[in-house]
């Protein structure tokens, strides 16, 4: 009998070089270029500390008005996605009708479209000669300004992200416990004081935090005001600075420091409304029974649900429909039809499909092995120091893209890169390391998720019959933390793939931008839009697959494979 | 599958804290090669904690652990050779039958033909032959469980830990593995710790048992040691039903005392006569099994006068509840089948004992 009895001396800790090298990628990759675009916004001239330029900022004009337009739109898509996500919401979990799962698919197939490309669609369909005003002219001799200005945005924004609403709301709501529901209707509590005094406070968590994600992305989109040519918000004026101006204009980081700032007060208003409604999660007895609907009843639900989904799922047809066309202009509908607008992008023009495969392939990976290793590091490791990573890798949430895209480019444009010879920002690297970055939250948590409900006992059994703990990470803990892992690499891909507001800066050269880049640029001149509706149409496909196996592996994950 | 050489294990002073708690408090015990020796306690006692120190999943706080006479404790859980069965199994859910058992024969490098032979031969002592292909997902509690038991035997470790292993199965299934666990112990002789809180389990499986109380050993022994003479109330009532009166010394004699109970009897019980002093208080213990009824004209030997107040019937035994004075009762037990008659509520009664049965505990 052998027995290696004593520990052999180590000079350094396996686990400790780890959180090390990856607090070293995470801090030049997130952390320092935040700090650089904070540090050149209240630097002056001679280096010293002012607060000069942020003071400056409020008495722009343009600027006050930027951050006014920017709130506005924020707080008018949460106000108006709540009205849609909230009846949709409490439609799909407190009521059994036909045909629900349909509902529930139609409910968050808005978010599979791509925000910039919506608005693109919308501006056809609604747009001041888009097919609703071409109509209202031939038959009434009127227009609607619908598309114009912040309006425009607001639309866009509302019918696009309010399943952000839904979805959470939706999830709150199933959560309640039903005991607590008859606890109320027992002392005497029904109708609207029962959904006020009950209900209401109890989906106030996932309401909550639904509406701050609609909120954080909208001040955070940049496409769509580009798109509908609307600059007065604040995330366009960055975007203009830094593009014409330069990155030597001071300006262009004091807009990104108030982006962040806005970020983060919503970030500690939504924490203050949960910590509120802590309570509503506490314990549950069962799952809320939904009430059956049928007859009259289930038809003026799905009339409701309709009148709600409907104009949200305007842009799927219209990008569809324009995708097809090769003149569609001052006319209800094209009128001239082709497949020449996909063999543009499929043959003469492939690099943008297959640079966003390769981009958002490598990025999601990137984040897979990333988010595994932080989520095991933060629940199953011991070196000090390690619960940093957590913090870091989640501020992407809270960091716009412009921002994080104008700190790349002030950190890394003058650096070159090891055996290339080229700066970082002269690579298709950099919007791999942007995407990887921008999206580890996700795939952090969901890691993270997967592993906390790995029973400990299952990794212990293995050290247990021999194998040391990289052996058990790689025989037990990766394997049955799979689906997770997967779930979030996927989510982190086609969020990648459909990524605009940094890309749109870190773009080096038009050959090396994907495919939310083309549209873009193809959309900036008339003969581009059906090559560039054909690339969202591909965008939809790839990001509508990608959710639809994403919820599968969710929802069969936890379930009964970890069942003991 | 040849037993490997068994170990003994040493705990010198083990301690375990969590926070300001000492969950194991100074543990010294030394379990001898082959032996069957249980842990025994209710839960939250620091059994499982203890266990988790010998596997190595869990530092000591204080005192060590040797194994064969040379310190474990820097040695991390993969590296010793201890096999452990998880109260919940924690088998693998991705891998089949067959790949649960061989993955510690995976990590030891062994030929494919010899993982193939040790599996093969793991599950059919377990009797589970046929069962390869099969995911744990498929198999009942039992089944699971005697997987559990193949992967931790087919690495022959030096030392078999097993945590509560028959708390989850129902009552038939429980008694057919204690059983098989027994057979299966005494075929491969290696050195086992046993974790329950049942005290059947432990008495009839065990070498030797050790009884916890709050992260301490309040009592080790054989288990007729542990069940006959018990040192302490709570072992007592802990191991078994017993009936504890309360006494007062009022004579030491050579080979015992003599205690008054109720209504001023008194009765001779062999002690340690130097742990007593006369007046001392005392609690008398006496098994209800080892109480006889006697008709109360005729009775003779050691005992007192009583009333039946219920009675029982259960098959194999009668449980008669008597009143031998103002609030104390005393519960016996008498095979359905023995000579003795049978009485009836109210009737006067002698309750009867050897003095041998008798133990006396201090008043804690
Ligand atoms: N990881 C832990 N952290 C804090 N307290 C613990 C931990 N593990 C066990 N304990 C405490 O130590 C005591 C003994 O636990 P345990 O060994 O599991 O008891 P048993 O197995 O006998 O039921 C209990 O009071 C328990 O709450
Ligand atoms: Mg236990």
């Amino acid at each position: 009998m052998n027995l290696v009895l004593v520990r052999r001396p180590r000079l350094w800790d396996p686990e400790g070089v780890l959180v090390l090298a990856l607090l070293l990628l995470l801090v030049a990759g997130i952390l320092y270029p935040l700090l650089q675009v904070l540090s050149v916004a209240v630097s002056s001239d001679t280096g010293g500390f002012t607060l000069r330029h942020l003071g400056a900022f409020f008495r722009r004009p343009l600027f006050l008005e930027s951050l006014i337009n920017t709130l506005a739109t924020g707080v008018l898509a949460v106000l108006f996605g709540s009205m849609i996500g909230v009846p949709l919401a409490f439609l799909t979990v407190r009521y059994a009708l036909p045909g629900k799962a349909v509902l529930q698919t139609l409910g968050v197939l808005p978010l599979v479209i791509p925000p910039f490309v919506g608005a693109v669609a919308f501006q056809q369909i609604l747009g001041r000669s888009g097919m609703v005003n071409l109509w209202l002219l031939e038959t009434f001799g009127v227009t609607l300004p619908l598309m114009d200005g912040l309006g425009g945005v607001v639309l866009v924004q509302t019918l696009h992200y309010f399943p952000f609403i839904m979805v959470n709301t939706a999830a709150a709501l199933a959560g309640v416990d039903p005991s607590l529901e008859e606890a109320a209707q027992n002392l005497g509590s029904s109708g609207f004081r029962l959904f006020r005094r009950v209900l209401l406070p109890l989906a106030l968590p996932g309401y909550a935090a639904g509406a701050l994600i609609t909120f954080i992305r909208v001040i955070d989109d940049l496409g769509t005001p580009l798109m509908l040519n609307y600059t007065k918000l604040l995330a366009p004026q960055a975007y203009l600075r830094v593009t014409t101006v330069g990155l030597t204009d001071v300006d262009g980081y004091v807009i990104c420091v108030i982006l962040v700032v806005l970020s983060v007060l919503a970030l500690w208003g939504s924490k203050a409304a949960l910590g509120l409604a802590e309570y509503a999660a506490l314990q549950r007895s069962g799952e809320a029974a939904p009430r059956a609907l049928r007859g009259p009843s289930a038809l003026a639900a799905w009339l409701i649900a309709a009148a709600l989904l409907a104009p949200a799922l305007l842009p799927h047809a219209g990008i569809l429909l324009l995708s097809f066309s090769k003149v569609w202009s001052l006319s209800l509908l094209p009128t001239v039809y082709t497949l020449g607008n996909y063999e543009e992008i499929l043959f003469r023009t492939p690099g943008f499909i297959w640079n966003t495969l390769r981009y958002a392939v490598l990025a999601a990976a990137l984040d897979v092995v990333l988010g595994a290793a932080i989520a095991w590091l933060l629940l199953r490791g011991s070196v000090r120091g390690r619960g940093w990573l957590d913090v870091i890798a989640t501020m992407p949430l809270a960091i716009p893209g412009v921002v994080l895209a104008v700190g790349y480019l002030r950190v890394f444009h003058g650096w070159n890169v090891p055996g290339l010879g080229e700066p970082l920002t002269a690579t298709w690297l950099i919007l791999v390391l942007a995407y990887s970055m921008r999206r580890l939250p996700y795939t952090v948590r969901s890691a993270y998720a997967a592993l906390q409900q790995l029973p400990l006992a299952l990794e212990e059994a293995a050290q247990n019959l021999g194998a040391n703990r990289l052996r058990t990470f790689a025989r037990v803990t990766a394997p049955l933390m799979a689906r997770g892992l997967l779930a979030g690499g996927l989510i982190a891909f086609i969020t990648s793939a459909v990524e605009l507001s940094s890309t749109i800066l870190l773009v080096p050269r038009i050959e090396l931008g994907p495919l939310s880049y083309g549209i873009y640029v193809y959309m900036q001149s008339a003969v581009g839009r059906g090559p560039g509706a054909a690339l969202g149409v591909v965008a939809i496909v790839l990001v509508g697959c990608g959710t639809w196996v994403a919820h599968r592996l969710a929802a069969r994950g936890a379930g009964s494979l970890f069942r003991f | 599958m040849s037993p490997k050489l068994s170990s003994e294990v040493r705990l010198e002073g083990v301690g375990k804290r969590y926070g300001e708690v000492w969950a194991v408090r100074e543990v010294s015990l030394t379990i001898l090669p082959g032996e069957f020796f249980t842990l025994l306690g209710p839960s939250g006692c620091g059994k499982t904690t203890l266990l988790r120190m010998v596997a190595g999943f869990a530092r000591p706080d204080a005192g060590r652990i040797l194994l064969d006479g040379q310190p474990i404790d820097p040695v991390p859980p993969w590296k010793r050779d201890v096999g452990l069965v998880f109260q919940h199994y924690a088998l693998w859910p991705h891998l089949t039958v067959h790949e649960n058992v061989a993955f510690g024969l995976r990590e030891r490098k062994l030929p494919r033909a010899e993982i193939a032979d040790r599996v093969r031969a793991a599950l059919s002592q377990v009797g589970l032959e046929g069962f390869d292909a099969r995911r744990p997902s498929q198999l009942s509690g039992g089944q699971q469980q005697r997987v559990a038991l193949a992967r931790t035997l087919a690495v022959q470790p030096r030392l078999l830990l097993l945590d509560e292993p028959l708390s989850n199965l129902d009552a038939q299934l429980r008694a057919q593995m204690r059983l098989e666990l027994a057979r299966l112990q005494r075929d491969l002789a290696i050195t086992t710790i046993y974790v329950t809180h049942d005290q059947a389990e432990a008495l009839s499986l065990s070498n030797r048992v050790a009884v916890l109380q709050g992260g301490s050993v309040v009592q080790e022994g054989t288990p007729e040691d542990i069940y006959l003479r018990p040192h302490s109330r709570f072992v007592a009532e802990f191991v078994g039903a017993a009936n504890l009166l309360p006494v007062q010394v009022v004579e030491v004699r050579e080979t015992g005392v003599l205690v008054e109970a109720v209504a001023g009897t008194r009765l001779p019980v062999p002690t340690d006569p130097t742990r007593w002093r006369p007046g001392s208080r005392a609690l008398l213990c006496l098994r209800p099994e080892a109480l006889r009824l006697e008709e109360a004209a005729l009775g003779r030997g050691t005992g007192f006068l009583a009333t039946v107040a219920a009675r029982v019937f259960e098959g194999d035994r009668h449980i008669y509840e008597v009143k031998v004075g103002e609030g104390t009762h005393l519960r016996v037990e008498l095979p359905a089948l023995g000579e003795g008659r049978i009485f009836r509520l109210g009737d006067r009664i002698r309750v009867e004992f050897s003095a041998e049965g008798a133990v006396l505990l201090p008043e804690p």
